[in-house]
């Protein structure tokens, strides 16, 4: 069946626009805002609804959106009844949070755009992750939830404990993120396919399933707080109660019982998984319930019961049997609906009153009656008491437990000890919120808003609807017991006969009274019990100890020379890579004398250059050595068929030139000078130059005769003229191909250039206007070349031909030739652009062609001239570039055809065929970004410095301190 | 495929000078250095592949005798790349001349303090 559920993929793109959308509205709108939000979350809640009977009769919906069919991935959604269920609690908490936020938050709360748009965002990314039929789509949204709750949990940025707790829960939850996703590669690689639903219905054996499956669960219970990992959860209480209530009771926490549930019906035979999934959850079912008994903050009273609840959720996903599945699944509900409720009702006594120490609170029960009756009902569902859902789900959940057989008894007795401990905290609870305590002054609550009650009604009327009549229930669960095994209906009831299970709940409701009044008549005698301190001992110890490794390893390693430091790298580059080589013993290939005589020559000249620029005693001297030897290897290029490279080559070589001659003229010409080293030392420098030569060169010899596997470039010739629709394969491969690699590429491009200029504008920010070289607009109004010069600063001598600002040594030829040529430069340039898809060229060397036309300018009429050649921020014009680079990129990922190039054509009567392939586009921003650089280190390099230059005496710029 | 003498013997030239170079107290020839390794590294690549007619579809007479594009394509950027890095090795040594009056680097005072200790480097 797809028809009812194809427009899932539709539903998850709105959640995510809306949460691209939801900051500007929320700022737009304030608070009031969030409530138009929570009507997509309740649309996606009746669109559900309407596929519930469908679900009932057990039938599973499938929806598949291609991506990149050439890699078969593909968006698989799937809604079975336990992702249906996710997904309700999803939607209907959802947006019951959103409605309550919209007045929990004072309206002046600067933190609430970010707050919108990282709620509605986990909203999608956690409908996505109970729908993702592929394990691989499943562990993307599970990170993003994880990435979003940290977002949610820092939402005081400025206060340090916050941010703490947020890196805390993070760290933790990421760790098992990363473990899972080793998990869920190994599992799709060793069955495969990574489509959930195949592997669930043909389960693979083996060793390899084994630890894929145990990284799972290493994944499920770091998500959902199971010790050891059970103490992020209490400290991501430093979130907003509404979305402690959403992330941190309702929704994320569920997902690692989410994943025990999906995987127990194929995998809960393996050997380890009842024994570890049972003992892990009933440990923490009774640790967390007894220190939640210690908690004086109602909210962390409530984080702790939560961790004890997911403790028992646990034990019934782990235990397998089909009534513990359903159980688990009906508890899954129940505690979201109470669990939801109850912090609801903590945000609204926080609100109201300033406090949610139950220390400080006294006398509420009778000033907010209406909250104290919702938060009464509540606690029943939590103690597992009749009206409310509570009470079936947990009497299911004994049964579930107990059909195990002999191996079930135990589990059953560590459940009823932990439901003794839930009956004594909901009891405290209610004590500490409501009750009025002798010698504490009562509290006096301002009203609370309707908006804040009517969520609270919402879900506690759902847990009162499912309590009351939990037959639907029951019968919308049985299709999930029937995949462990027989169903079984009717095991959610309210009455099933004197059974084990009804003993048990009594047991729990009367032991739980017994340890609640010990407690209080313990307390009464002594002082009220206090938390110890926060769980978690061992990870901050271990964070501790990372930061003390790391600053004993840098102070070990970094001495504070930049010889040793660069020369400790080189020593083990020699040393391990080297070594290892040499203990090989592999041998080079046949090896040639140089296939063309040219060739050789060339070598020699590089070498010769090389060496010489050893010898150079100027600085001057020495930069042009090496740019010789840059230039031979060119030529070089040329000779072995890389026309690109040499294209290239040559261009950056001219600008590596002049950006390096601009600088040293400003050195002293004793700049090359170092201080003589003696002896021992200039040995060790050339014994490692001389290593390092001679590894680089035995490594040349031997690769071109180690090539076992054919080739990747074969064949990619007709493939780059059908798919890349380009000639130039170089080309093909850089924007194409590997396009993405090229983004990362230029992204460093605009990181040096920003690093150039950062180093160089000391006093203000880099920016297209200079104060004093751009006097009002009027210069443009010449036009580049025009008499618009007279506007300049040295108006009284202004220069016929360039906006110059009389450069001392002025060439009136340098002048007049870059006045005629600088325009073909820059056509020539767009001319490379556009045929580098086909012939040689492309951004690279178009966008640096460019960049020496404003070389040109500048050298010819200083920084004036610049500025008026491109009267634009090289910062916008890199960002523009990236801009488009990643547009098109992104534009193929999400276009349905991923990772491929479009192709149009069009035939015209005089031109001819013109072909346009998207991914000249990617080149158009590669050659932005070029250009940017390139004016950016002018600028910098250039025009800064001869502003310096020009306000410090004796043209020294002054040292700045 | 054959090892190139010549072009072997003339990366191990590029690497030999640029690592002399590169180990210096002197940013100019530290920057001197690392284009020297920077050509080599350049050469090393393009090693690695077949060499040939330049690798342009329809104009190569066939994949026979064309050059290796991939290692091609790793080389521009790497080119591209170096120019960037130059230019902001260019803008630290004219900022240490700025900042110190000499050429040459002093011993990094903020790593001196983190050997003293923790607490050292408060």
């Amino acid at each position: 069946m797809t028809s009812a559920f194809a427009p899932a993929p539709l539903v998850l793109a709105a959640m995510f626009a809306a949460a691209v959308a939801a900051p500007a509205l929320t700022a737009r709108f304030g608070r009031r805002s969030l409530i138009g939000l929570a009507a997509l979350p309740a649309a996606v809640a009746v669109w559900l609804a309407t596929l519930l009977p469908g679900l009932t009769g057990g039938a599973e919906y499938r929806s598949r959106t291609a991506w990149a069919p050439g890699l078969s991935l593909a968006l698989d959604l799937r809604l079975d009844v336990l992702s249906g269920v996710m997904c309700l609690v999803i939607s209907v908490i959802g947006a019951a949070v959103l409605v309550y936020s919209a007045r929990y938050f004072p309206p002046d709360d600067d933190g609430l755009p970010k707050y919108a748009g990282s709620l509605v965002a986990f909203a999608a990314a956690m409908l996505g992750l109970v729908l993702a039929d592929n394990l691989i789509l499943l562990v993307i949204f599970w990170e993003l939830t994880g990435i979003l709750s940290y977002l949610l949990i820092a939402h005081r940025v400025r206060k340090r404990s916050s941010r703490q707790a947020a890196s805390q829960a993070l760290m933790v939850t990421t760790a098992g993120g990363l473990a899972m996703l080793v998990g869920a590669v190994l599992l799709g690689v060793h069955a495969g396919t990574f489509s959930l639903s195949a592997i669930l219905a043909d389960p693979p054996g083996g060793a390899a399933t084994a630890v894929a499956v145990a990284l799972l669960l290493v994944g499920g219970i770091s998500k959902s707080a199971v010790v050891p990992f059970h103490f992020w959860l209490p400290g991501a209480m430093a979130a907003p109660t509404p979305a402690s209530a959403y992330l941190h009771a309702a929704t994320m926490v569920k997902a690692g019982i989410y994943l025990f549930a999906r995987l127990a019906p194929a995998f809960a035979t393996l050997p380890f998984w009842r024994p570890g999934l049972l003992v892990l959850g009933g440990i923490t079912m009774l640790a967390a319930g007894v220190a939640a008994l210690r908690q004086r903050d109602l909210k962390l009273l409530l984080a702790y019961g939560t961790v004890s609840q997911l403790g028992l959720l646990t034990m019934l996903t782990g235990s397998g049997t089909p009534d513990a599945l359903l159980a688990g699944a009906a508890m899954l509900i129940g505690h979201a609906t109470f669990k939801g409720a109850l912090f609801f009702v903590v945000g609204i006594i926080d609100t109201t009153t300033g406090t949610r120490d139950l220390s400080a609170l006294s006398g509420l029960g009778r000033r907010m009656p209406v909250p104290a009756a919702l938060a009464g009902l509540s606690a029943l569902s939590m103690a597992g008491l009749p009206p409310m859902i509570g009470f079936p789900a947990k009497e299911a959940g004994y049964a579930g437990l107990l059909a195990a057989g002999d191996a079930g008894h135990w589990p059953a007795v560590v459940m009823t000890a932990g439901s003794v401990l839930t009956v004594a905290y909901t009891a405290r609870f209610c004590w500490g919120a409501f009750a009025s305590k002798p010698g504490v002054p009562p509290t006096r609550p301002s009203r609370a808003s309707g908006w804040l009650i009517g969520p609270t009604v919402l879900l506690v009327a759902v847990g009162l609807v499912l309590g009351l009549a939990p037959g639907p229930l029951d019968r919308l669960l049985q299709p999930l017991a029937a995949l462990a095994g027989g169903a079984h209906p009717g095991a959610l009831a309210l009455w099933h006969g004197w059974t084990w299970p009804l003993a048990m709940t009594a047991i729990s409701l009367t032991g739980g009274l017994a340890v609640y009044g010990i407690q209080r008549a313990v307390e009464r005698r002594r002082r009220l019990a206090a938390p110890g301190r926060p769980a978690g001992v061992g990870y901050r110890a271990l964070a501790a100890g990372v930061d003390v490794l790391a600053a004993r390893v840098t102070a070990g390693t970094q001495r504070g020379s930049l010889p040793v430091s660069l020369g400790s790298i080189l020593v083990v580059l020699v040393a391990f890579p080297g070594g290892v080589l040499a203990a090989s013993g592999l041998q080079s290939g046949r090896i040639s004398v140089s296939a063309e005589p040219s060739q050789a020559v060339l070598t020699v000249l590089i070498a010769a250059f090389a060496v010489a620029a050893l010898r150079a005693r100027r600085a001057l001297g020495a930069v042009l050595t090496v740019g010789g030897a840059g230039y031979s290897v060119a030529v070089l290029f040329v000779l072995r068929g890389a026309p690109d490279l040499a294209l290239t080559q040559i261009l950056v070589e001219t600008v590596t030139l002049i950006a390096a001659v601009l600088v040293i003229v400003r050195m002293p010409p004793d700049a090359l000078a170092t201080t003589r080293s003696g002896v021992p030392a200039r040995a060790v420098r050339v014994t490692l130059a001389v290593c390092t030569g001679a590894l680089m060169t035995a490594l040349a010899l031997i690769i071109p005769g180690q090539r076992r596997a054919a080739p990747v470039s074969d064949g990619l010739g007709p493939q780059a003229l059908q798919l890349g629709g380009g000639h130039n394969v170089v080309n093909v491969i850089l924007v194409d191909v590997r396009g993405w690699d090229t983004f990362g590429e230029i992204s460093v491009l605009v990181a040096a250039a920003v690093g150039v200029s950062s180093l160089i504008f000391l006093r203000r920010p880099a920016g297209v206007s200079r104060p004093g070289a751009r006097p009002g607009s009027g210069v443009r109004a010449g036009g580049p070349g025009g008499a618009g010069g007279a506007t300049g600063p040295r108006a009284a001598d202004p220069s016929p031909w360039l906006v110059t600002d009389a450069v001392p040594r002025r060439s009136l030829l340098l002048e007049v030739a870059t006045r005629l040529v600088f325009h073909l430069i820059v056509m020539f340039s767009l001319y490379v652009l556009f045929v580098g898809h086909d012939q040689p060229g492309g951004g690279f060397a178009a966008g640096l062609i460019a960049g020496i036309a404003l070389t040109l300018r500048y050298l010819a009429g200083g920084r004036h001239e610049l500025a008026e050649a491109a009267p634009v921020d090289s910062g916008i014009v890199m960002g523009m570039g990236l801009v488009v680079a990643a547009g098109t990129a992104a534009a193929g990922l999400v276009s349905g055809a991923a990772l491929t190039s479009a192709i149009w054509q069009v035939d015209l009567p005089v031109l001819g065929q013109l072909r346009f392939v998207s991914s000249t586009l990617f080149d158009i921003g590669v050659y932005l970004v070029v250009v940017g650089m390139v004016l950016e280190v002018l600028r910098s390099l250039g025009s800064e410095l001869d502003r310096q230059a020009g306000t410090a005496t004796a043209g020294v710029p002054e040292p700045v301190a | 495929m054959t090892g190139d003498a010549f072009l072997a013997g003339v990366i191990g030239v590029l690497f030999a000078a640029g690592v002399y170079l590169m180990v210096s107290r002197n940013l100019i020839r530290v920057l001197l250095g690392f284009l020297l390794v920077g050509h080599g590294t350049n050469l090393l690549l393009l090693a690695a592949g077949t060499w040939g007619a330049a690798p342009i579809v329809g104009e190569s007479g066939g994949p026979a005798g064309e050059a290796d594009p991939l290692p091609q394509a790793f080389v521009l950027t790497s080119i591209v790349i170096t120019l960037a890095v130059c230019c902001f090795l260019l803008a630290m040594v004219f900022r240490s001349y700025q900042l110190t009056r000499r050429a040459e680097l002093q011993t990094d005072p903020e790593d001196v303090l983190v050997e003293a200790g923790p607490g050292g480097a408060e």
